[in-house]
């Protein structure tokens, strides 16, 4: 869009950025942080004490913001030290040339942790982007984790062929769990929303199931606990095992992915099906696309990614899958419906998206131990973005942004209709 | 005044003056910027330069509330109408009067809107309920609306846009009766019969400026090419051409619509190849379904439809746009285009897959871009790039999308509903122009439309529709008058195939 020349360069800038939405994420996340602060203060007794001092003598108050300071910094402090990098620790490393493992860890921690969110995420994006609210990407996962988890214990093989299988496996199992709620929607119109959340405590019944009465069960356990993977069928680390950090060969699979997704949803006549679809389903069908089979193939793309993101899990982490497998705080599938949403389905916006989500996880983990703040601090803030992030108006009036672009935010949380 | 749209002038320094009892018609094409201009009247939207004075007292609105207290009254082009109240409900919504207690005074309701409705004869029922109100008497709500809030300048916005012949002859003498008693008219529209009919003064606006005024006892010729900038074939341009055998052959269809009523009731035609069809009727007696069943997108309940020798009947979209039929739907935002795409995916919208436009699953972009930089040329489309949401487009240039989407691929039939609707003349001439060089082609072609103007123009033979059905098929030569009977419902002559 051609620009005034008579406007100021940084009327300008003003301009251009404030119609980005890298920018509303921005400060999404800024106001994530000053929330999270709120909650730091509010819940941290030392914090609460030096303020509750500071109304009994009159000279404190300076103590007490010094308190808090002392507080929010050091948590969110030891959150990136604990997520990205501790500086002289890095320093060291760089300086000395020991230690590199230690000072590599935060980094290894959030990549390990994104991995599989890429991926999940990824596929939750591509079927919002047709219009279809997966909720049951974690269900996906599940499966693709159960199928994967088959192959990679009870089948031995060389490795270039059992690596690949049991990835095939995952991505196997998420079809096939999602493959029942497309197909309902397609032929009886069932809500996609409804199906798929039930399914998921299909899934997970299914999960305690195998891992208590079928052979995939660790032998000699009472536990719901599966077979250890073949070390033929696992995604190792980079830098071997005994360097201690986790970042896997997974992390090319997400790569893959991506690299997929963006020439799937650009350049593929099938990417191409699925959008039309999502942005007008009537002008889909007049143009001779035909909707049931989008609908199906978008759940066995969407199933088929999540139940991959499922297998890379278990893959490159734990090598073998218990009745918690993805439970609560590792249900991917979940998070991934919020980081598709951060993301605005684009794949490389998922990609950022999961990067910020692994390292707030993996960080409030880091800051827990070192400072006693709790983990759902990270949960917290993450919340916060989301919310910021979903409801753009939010935050153009808080931080008086004139004419953001928010039609491209509004695209992104579309896809309840059914 | 002048309003910009970022880098868009929408109005570049528009000068108007609207006396006391005039009709004043705003003539201009798609996107020229009278909607801008009247939304800016009405405090819809802010100005960015220039000054309003209402009996010599300079006054901006911020916004439309401003503008009804001080007499300025809107009738949109969609009506802005609570379906479910009550035409007195309706009519006070906003400025209610109240009996003590806040309780609405509906008594007193009723006796204002008669009396108003009495003064300029505007016959309506203060107790029907909208939604049950013809699209007519609808609008004529509207301009009471607007009477009873004590407007002395009402604006019309493309009134005639959803209106039947009658029902705009009746719009006609509704605005010379109010323009008698002293209130001023701003009336919108792009078609020059009315304008010639009904305005007193007219200024014609062309890209945002006024480009002239001109006197209802010029021609429409003059008109034309005032709005387009140059001289505009009015008449369609057609040779007679001897039509080949039967290429659509409709055969007792009958299609439901989406309320499960049969409103397609046995239908029976056939267009022959290197013929127009013209299927003329008022909207709603089943052209809307009978087109949809043909184009694979409405189940038919029984009969046949066969194109080209090939049994159609209840095949899928693609199954028969692959047989060669060009599709122009009537709702062109819900059936034929993506607003949020870009001109170039939605050139290729039904045709993704085809040769040289994707490869084994793959698309080829720079086939999609070139062939949109093609045909936006060819079409004369316009837009500031290939690669901008059709969204931005004006409503005719989204209709060219559309047009020369379907035209672009090759054909052996070509049906399109409502074609020309809200075009402006030169967008219309340049469909007309497209649709004749179809059946010149040697292809059937199936017209549906509500302009009379335009069916009889286009028509090598005229088809008539009421209620579901075939009321007669008549030569173009034939009278209005008949037409105008068939549209009725009455059959001068068994309908016939």
């Amino acid at each position: 869009m051609p620009e005034d020349p008579r406007a100021s360069l940084l009327s300008r800038w003003t301009r251009r950025t404030s119609q980005s939405p890298l920018l509303v994420t921005a400060l999404a996340l800024i106001l994530g942080l000053a929330v999270g602060a709120l909650v730091i203060i509010v819940t941290t007794p030392a914090v609460l004490d030096a303020w509750r001092g500071s109304f009994h003598s009159w000279g404190a108050p300076g103590h007490a913001i010094k308190v808090t300071l002392d507080n929010v910094g050091a948590g969110y402090r030891s959150m990136f030290t604990g997520s990205v990098v501790d500086p002289p620790q890095f320093w060291h490393s760089l300086t000395t040339g020991r230690n590199w493992s230690l000072s590599l860890t935060p980094l290894s921690e959030t990549l390990t942790y994104a991995t599989p969110l890429v991926i999940a995420s990824i596929g939750v994006g591509i079927a919002f982007q047709t219009g279809i609210f997966n909720i049951g990407a974690n269900g996906q996962a599940v499966a693709g984790g159960i199928a994967g988890a088959t192959v990679a214990s009870m089948i031995h093989l060389p490795t270039f062929l059992h690596l690949p299988l049991t990835l095939l496996a995952g991505v196997v199992g998420g079809m096939a769990a999602g493959l029942v709620p497309g197909l309902l929607k397609a032929y009886t119109g069932a809500h996609e929303v409804i199906v798929t959340i039930m399914f998921n405590y299909v899934i997970y019944a299914f999960l305690i199931y195998t891992l208590l009465s079928t052979p995939l069960q660790l032998p000699g356990q009472q536990n719901d606990i599966s077979r250890t993977f073949d070390a033929t069928a696992q995604l190792s680390p980079f830098f071997g095992g005994s360097s201690g950090l986790r970042v896997n060969w997974g992390l090319f699979v997400a790569i893959a992915v991506v690299v997929f997704a963006w020439w799937f949803l650009d350049r593929s006549s099938l990417g191409f099906d699925f959008r039309v679809t999502g942005a007008n389903p009537n002008a889909a069908r007049a143009s001779g696309i035909n909707a049931r089979v989008v609908v199906v193939l978008v759940f066995l793309v969407s199933g088929g990614l999540a139940g991959l993101a499922g297998i890379v899990q278990a893959s490159g982490t734990t090598h073998l899958i218990t009745g918690g497998f993805l439970i609560g705080n590792a249900g991917i599938g979940f998070t991934a419906i919020t980081v598709a949403l951060l993301g605005r389905n684009r794949p490389m916006g998922i990609v950022w998206g999961s990067l910020l989500f692994a390292a707030l996880g993996v960080g409030g983990r880091a800051m827990q131990s070192a400072t006693g703040i709790p983990l759902d601090l990270a949960t917290v803030i993450q919340s916060v973005i989301v919310l910021f992030v979903a409801t753009p108006v939010l935050i153009k009036e808080i931080f008086r942004l004139r004419g953001a672009h928010t039609s491209a935010l509004q695209l992104a949380t579309k896809g309840w209709g059914s | 005044m002048t309003k910009r749209f970022d880098s868009l002038v929408a109005n570049d320094g528009i000068d108007l003056v609207v006396e006391p009892g005039q009709i004043h018609c705003l003539l201009g094409e798609n996107g020229a910027g009278k909607s801008t201009l009247m939304n800016v009247i009405f405090g819809l939207l802010r100005p960015d330069e220039g000054e309003m004075l209402i009996d010599g007292e300079p006054v901006w609105f911020t916004n439309s509330g401003e503008a009804v207290r001080r007499g300025i009254g809107m009738v949109h082009q969609h009506f802005m109408l609570v379906p479910v109240f009550s035409v007195a409900e309706n009519v006070v919504l906003g400025f209610e009067p109240t009996k003590s207690f806040d309780r609405l005074d509906y008594a007193k309701a009723r006796d204002d809107i008669r009396r108003v409705s009495k003064e300029f004869g505007l016959e309506v029922d203060p107790d029907a309920i909208i939604e049950e109100l013809p699209v007519g008497l609808q609008q004529r709500v509207e301009i009471l609306k607007a009477l009873d809030h004590d407007a002395q300048l009402l604006i019309l916005d493309e009134p005639t846009a959803v209106l039947t012949p009658q029902e705009i002859d009746a719009l006609m003498t509704i605005m010379r009766s109010l323009a008698d008693s002293g209130k001023s008219i701003l009336f919108i529209t792009h078609k020059l019969k009315e304008v010639k009919e009904a305005a007193d003064v007219i200024t014609v606006i062309r890209q945002g400026r006024v480009v002239g005024t001109a006197q209802p006892t010029d021609s429409e010729g003059t008109l034309a090419s005032l709005m387009v900038g140059r001289e505009v074939i009015l008449t369609v341009e057609k040779e007679v051409r001897s039509p080949g055998d039967d290429v659509l052959e409709i055969r007792d269809l009958v299609v439901r619509d989406d309320r499960g009523l049969p409103a397609v009731n046995g239908v029976s035609l056939d267009v022959r190849a290197g013929e127009i069809m013209a299927l003329a009727g008022v909207q709603g007696n089943g052209q809307t379904e009978l087109v949809e069943a043909l184009a694979g997108m409405r189940f038919v309940e029984s009969g046949t439809i066969t194109l080209r020798g090939r049994d159609i009947t209840n095949k899928t979209p693609r199954e028969i746009l692959d047989h060669g039929l060009g599709h122009v739907p009537e709702d062109r935002h819900r059936n034929g285009l993506v607003l949020s795409m870009s001109v170039a995916d939605n050139l290729v919208l039904n045709t993704p897959r085809r040769a040289p436009f994707a490869r084994h699953g793959s698309r080829n972009l720079n086939a999609v871009r070139d062939n949109a930089t093609q045909v936006v040329r060819d079409f004369d489309i316009r837009a500031t790039s290939i690669f901008e949401p059709v969204s931005s487009l004006s409503g005719g240039n989204q209709q060219k999308v559309i047009v020369a989407r379907e035209l672009s691929r090759p054909l052996t039939f070509f049906v399109a509903s409502q074609p020309t609707r809200g075009l402006d003349v030169g967008s219309i001439e340049y469909v007309h122009r497209q649709i004749v060089r179809q059946r010149d082609e040697g292809n059937g072609v199936l017209i549906v439309s509500s302009e009379l103007d335009e069916v009889l123009s286009l028509g090598d033979r005229i088809a008539v529709m009421h209620q579901g059905k075939i009321t007669g098929v008549v030569e173009p030569t034939t009278s209005r008058e008949t037409i105008g009977l068939l549209m009725a419902g009455v059959s001068e002559e068994p309908a016939r195939a």
